[in-house]
């Protein structure tokens, strides 16, 4: 096994898949079937193989594994690839989800369907580099790669004010990107590598400079995390994508976020990190709070589910920045549990949409009547969005607000308060879509979901309940890198303590 | 057999949950009542053996999580207290199961029903076995899910899924401080187990640390933060507005979880947490306060209420506080032991009210009921005996354990306790009264039914009479049979170490040198009761109406509940949506996109709509940015980097 390239294969497979979509040719429902076939078919298959980084990995060292390195640019802009305890789970998480996207586009996109698959496959595979880059050319390449399909995935399956939404996106990532980029040659200039590893082993880069870096490289993970107040282009993102755009952008965009601080701000900059996390510790708690009372008053169900989106992930920043080993771990547990459980969400919505072709919540009341399974799948998302025990939801919110504890109790206090809030949003929204009586016409031949939607769905529910009481896979999986970071991090502080003390 | 007896129930939720419509309603029912009712003998059982010492401790399941030094298990903490609540649990639930297989026949989703049931009792024994704060929380939760589908069961009903929401939001409210409570124990004490946080319990007596910005005492705040959660869910005055409206479930729930199990968690989470409690006495005062007051004003309203279910969910919430009065001056037997024969009575007196409710056609107002006696007799005794032993007449179960929690209310010679003992003696005038009330309303006097509901009254089926015969044979020997070991002289045998100072065993001795007239005295206040409500109701019964007018505020103040929940609307739940809003419009709309993308994009288009066609323009656009980007860092790094 160990002579195989398992991380190129993984990340490159899905480019393979779009290569032969589009050899497919002519527009008949007959290639479209075939294009859809062959992306269900390489998602899959590419599952299938990231499953082996998982049951290869070994848990006992903090390093990274699965490496791969090559000379590719120059001497310094190398491709090198590999993974650690905190990426590699969400590469599985990618690759989780590819699979559920295909089969939840499968009716719904009708035109332009080649295109479409080509769009996601070369997708995934942007998403997958971003986690197992080790360069910095690499990654940016990848981190801003991956905006290109996402934006023509909006912008052309998308809805009504799909161009609005877009330009929003543009705006906020085009700051945040050229930021980082000055960030990327600033570190070269100043350390002379492109290196992730060795930038880890010895990032020496001074006081000052790294709070320059720090803000530079926050404010493009700041933007894609989304914390507030960078995150009004999310509800409007989420409202105009086609449904597996709202399931990637949920599921995986996001968390590219919580894994830059993790891989670049904390371990580089340590300094600055300690500098900002009380105002980091501060956005994230007001993002809980505010993103959950604006939740609290939505009539789009997108829009809701992006706002506790929002309020999700202020528990992640927040965990992050503890810089402990709850808070981190939990962290991580957040991001993929909210990869599974607010992904499940959008592909909900996207059921019901898909039948009605409308959000409004208002349009919608009493479908446990005709629709029991979906029900029953809805309630145990919206169980696991509330943060429920014995789901995913509730070990990363728990691990993350015991993280906070111990370092600020006003921010622990604010971010449990989101908790209550978060009961009344989603619980309201299932009352409101779910129960009550039938009465409105529409809704009178609506029918419950069919074999496909149940076949994507039994994974998700059954990974929310699994890792809800046996979290231990994932947490043993990040356990010796997250210590091996925090070590790091708290060595540098107290290093760089000792010298001002002299 | 522990396993056994926590994890059947949960079998038997998924398979009517899952397989319920392929096996159909009946095979549902009798799969989840026949797991159920082995769950409840092995209880006994194991009653019976850990009361004679023979205790296993722990029982490891398997790990939950670890995360550095936080550890957490699935592991149950068997002792005494432990198989008091097992008893307690299984058994009213088994009983309330079979109920309701009379009960809920007419309903179609039956099988939902009943896989919700198991499911609730499954969560409520994996909270009474937790041997970790953790998992107590997960069992804390868990009930409060199945509360909240088993209110909402009826969910065509507007009133029914508003008050599943708000049960579920006022105790997350209270999980809040739960929670907090459990980040604070795992900060002092570096660990959430139970063993543990007891065996350092003692020597934090007296400490302080920093809360938030202030310097406290270690144990009273976690105490409190955790005595938050206890008054949620246990409906304690100022968080019990979800309970009464909780009574839109159908009436075996109100039994089983609203009256004899899931509303006593928090008694029994101050029981089990008894070794910390005890080193912090201003955290007892304050239980013991908010008991006495929620006994107090529970009773109050119950005086006045029209609603036959809402009558027994304010003495639900009324007697919860006695058990608090219990604990709080540290007589944990005590409020055990009222735990214990509430739950056969109160238990009883939900099922009773659910038969005259089945009886009359699903109505639940008193004030169209009357003269029943006649027509239910069976019903009419089993209700009688529900009320003698929840006003404490003589020997029966409530007799036994609730004067007891009045005399140790008494017996503590402390401020607190001396509040508590007047307000508990006040509020046994008002149960006596309330609880006769409902008897001579609904069963005496001339009926107020229309002819067509009293040509359908019937005594309700052999299924839902056995279960109520059963649990009156718990409210008449209960207390007879029991109170030697909960709180008479086998009280430090029984308890041992699974409760604070044996049970009480201090305050239980104490309370045998009280003054003669305090046993006597909630005797005398029953007798009291029972007569003005014998005066109102069948004497005179003109006598309430004109009391009423006489005086209108406070008549309306008690009707209204003291206006608790006008109150909330108020300060809490209106301005979250206003400010929700503001946040949304002004917040988001206004200043973020107005002066952020929206007010630079509106003047980039300004520019590029007369450049280029934007709907495929700017997407290009973008990757062009991108592409301007890594060549000019391709050229620089070439340029530069190569030159270093």
């Amino acid at each position: 096994m160990s002579g195989m390239p398992i991380l190129s294969i993984v990340t490159w497979l899905p480019v393979l898949g779009a290569l032969f979509v589009l050899s497919i040719r002519g527009d008949s429902e007959f290639a479209a079937q075939n294009a859809r076939r062959v992306a269900l078919w390489t998602t899959t298959i590419t599952f299938g193989m990231s499953l082996l980084l998982w049951t290869e990995f070994d848990t006992g060292t903090a390093g990274f594994q699965f490496e791969e390195q090559y000379s590719w640019l120059g001497d310094s802009i190398t491709y090198h690839m590999g993974v650690d305890g905190i990426s590699m789970l969400f590469i599985i998480l990618t690759t989780f989800l590819m699979p559920a996207c295909i089969l939840a586009s499968w009716t719904t996109i009708q035109d332009r369907v080649k295109e479409y698959m080509i769009a996601f496959l070369i997708l995934e595979t942007l998403m997958i580099g971003v986690f197992s880059a080790l360069d910095l050319v690499l990654f940016y390449l990848f981190f801003e790669g991956g905006l290109i399909p996402m934006f023509l995935i909006i912008g052309i399956w998308g809805g009504a004010r799909r161009v609005y939404a877009s330009f929003k996106f543009f705006l906020y990532t085009l700051i945040g990107s050229v930021l980082m980029l000055l960030a990327i040659m600033a570190i070269y200039w100043q350390t002379g590598t492109m290196d992730i590893v060795t930038l880890l082993d010895k990032a020496d880069i001074p006081a000052d400079m790294q709070f320059w870096l720090w803000l530079a490289f926050f404010a493009s993970f700041a933007v894609k995390m989304p914390m507030w107040p960078f995150h009004t282009w999310l509800p409007d993102a989420h409202v105009e994508a086609p449904t597996a755009g709202s399931v990637i952008l949920a599921g995986i965009l996001l968390k590219m976020g919580g894994y830059g601080f993790l891989r670049f701000s904390l371990p580089m900059f340590p300094l600055a990190s300690e500098l900002f996390a009380p105002m980091v510790f501060w956005i994230s708690v007001i993002a809980i709070i505010y993103a959950s009372l604006v939740a609290l008053m939505q009539e789009d169900v997108k829009k809701l589910i992006a706002y506790s989106s929002v309020a999700h992930m202020g528990f992640v920043t927040m965990g992050i920045f503890t810089v402990t080993m709850q808070g981190v771990q939990g962290g991580i547990f957040q991001m993929l549990s909210h990869g599974i459980v607010s992904a499940a969400l959008f592909l909900c919505v996207g059921v019901v949409y898909d039948r009605m072709h409308t959000r409004e919540i208002a349009a919608y009341g009493g479908l446990v009547h005709r629709m029991p399974v979906y029900a029953f799948t809805f309630m145990i998302f919206t169980m696991a969005n509330v943060g429920l025990p014995g789901t995913s939801g509730f070990v990363g919110e728990f691990l993350t607000l015991v993280g906070a504890f111990q370092v600020n109790g006003w921010v622990a206090l604010f971010a449990t308060f989101g908790v209550i809030l978060s009961a009344g949003y989603a619980l309201w929204l299932y009352r409101k879509m779910i129960f009550g009586a039938l009465e409105k016409e529409s809704l009178k031949t609506i029918t419950d979901m069919n074999w496909r939607e149940i076949s994507y769905f039994v994974p998700l529910i059954v990974l929310t309940i699994l890792f809800g009481v046996y979290p231990g896979p994932v947490l043993d999986v990040t356990a010796m890198s997250v210590e091996n970071l925090i070590e790091n991090y708290h060595a540098a502080i107290d290093a760089a303590h000792a010298v001002v003390a002299h | 057999m522990y396993n056994a007896i926590v994890f059947l129930p949960l079998i038997g939720a998924l398979i009517a949950g899952f397989f319920g419509r392929a096996i159909g309603a009946k095979a549902s029912e009798y799969v989840t009542c026949g797991l159920l009712t082995i769950s409840a003998i092995l209880s006994w059982v194991a009653f019976f053996q850990v009361s004679q010492g023979d205790a296993p401790g722990i029982v490891h399941v398997m790990t939950w999580f670890n995360s550095g030094n936080l550890q957490v298990d699935w592991a149950f903490k068997i002792d005494t207290l432990t198989v008091v609540m097992l008893v307690v649990v299984n058994t009213v639930s088994a009983l309330v199961h079979w109920y309701s297989i009379g009960y809920m026949s007419h309903d179609p989703h039956r099988s939902r029903f009943f896989a919700y049931l198991s499911l609730f009792t499954f969560s409520m024994l994996m909270l009474v076995t937790a041997s970790n704060l953790l998992q107590m929380f997960f069992g804390w939760e868990g009930v409060g899910l199945a509360s909240y589908l088993l209110i909402g069961f009826w969910y065509t009903r507007p009133a029914a899924n508003a008050a599943a929401i708000k049960a579920f939001v006022v105790n997350r409210v209270g999980d809040f401080g739960f929670a907090i409570g459990i980040f604070a124990v795992f900060l002092i004490f570096g660990s959430i187990d139970l063993e543990t946080i007891f065996a350092n319990a003692e020597e934090l007596s007296g400490q302080t640390f920093t809360f938030l910005s202030w310097e406290v005492d270690i144990l009273t705040t976690i105490c409190l933060l955790l005595f938050m959660g206890a008054m949620g869910k246990s409906a304690q005055f100022m968080l019990h507005t979800w309970l009464p409206d909780a009574m839109e479930g159908p009436t075996p729930v109100s039994a089983l979880i609203h009256a004899a199990t899931m509303v006593t968690a928090g008694v029994f989470m101050v029981a089990r947490l008894s070794p910390i409690f005890e080193q912090a006495p201003d955290a007892m005062a304050f239980v013991t306060v908010v008991g006495a007051t929620t006994a107090f004003f529970a009773a109050s309203v119950g005086l006045v209420q029209n609603d036959i279910k809402r009558v027994i969910a304010y003495s639900t919430c009324s007697q919860l506080g006695y058990m608090f009065v219990a604990l709080g001056v540290g007589a944990f037997g005590a409020g055990m032991f009222h735990l214990f024969t509430h739950a056969f009575f109160k238990a009883l007196l939900f099922l009773g009210s659910g038969s005259v409710i089945h009886a009359m056609s699903d109505e639940q107002d008193m004030r169209r009921m009357g003269g029943l006696r006649k027509l239910i007799p069976v019903t009419y005794l089993m209700m009688v005996i529900g009320t003698l032993a929840l006003t404490g007449f003589p020997f029966t179960a409530g007799y036994f354990s609730k004067d007891a929690i009045i005399e140790s209310a008494f017996a503590a010679h402390s401020g607190v306790g001396t509040y508590a003992f007047y307000m508990t003696i006040i509020a046994a005038l008002f149960t006596a009264f309330y609880s006769w009330r409902l008897i001579f309303m609904t069963f005496h006097g001339r009926s107020r039914a229309d002819a067509e509901v009293l040509d359908h009254v019937h005594e309700s089926p052999f299924s839902m009479l056995v279960p109520l015969f059963i649990l009156a044979g718990g409210a008449l020997a209960a207390g007879i049979l029991f109170h030697d070991q909960f709180i008479g002289h086998g009280i430090e045998l029984f308890w041992r170490d699974s409760l604070a100072d044996f049970g009480g065993a201090h305050i239980i001795e104490a309370m045998h040198h009280v003054p003669a007239w305090v046993p006597w005295s909630p005797t005398v206040m029953m007798v009291i009761g029972v007569f003005f409500a014998w005066l109102f109701y069948i004497r005179n019964p003109s006598i309430p109406a004109g009391l009423a007018k006489q005086h209108q505020p406070l008549y309306q103040f008690l009707l209204n509940k003291w206006y608790f929940d006008e109150l909330y609307e108020f300060l809490f739940v209106r301005p979250a949506k206003r400010l929700g809003h503001f946040l949304w419009k002004r917040g988001d709309g206004w200043l973020i996109d107005g002066f952020g993308p929206d007010g630079i994009s509106a003047r980039v288009l300004d520019v590029t709509r007369n450049m280029v066609r934007l709907q495929t323009g700017f997407l290009y656009h973008y990757a062009f940015a991108m592409m301007i980007g890594v060549a000019a860092l391709i050229t620089w790094y070439m340029f530069w980097g190569s030159a270093r």
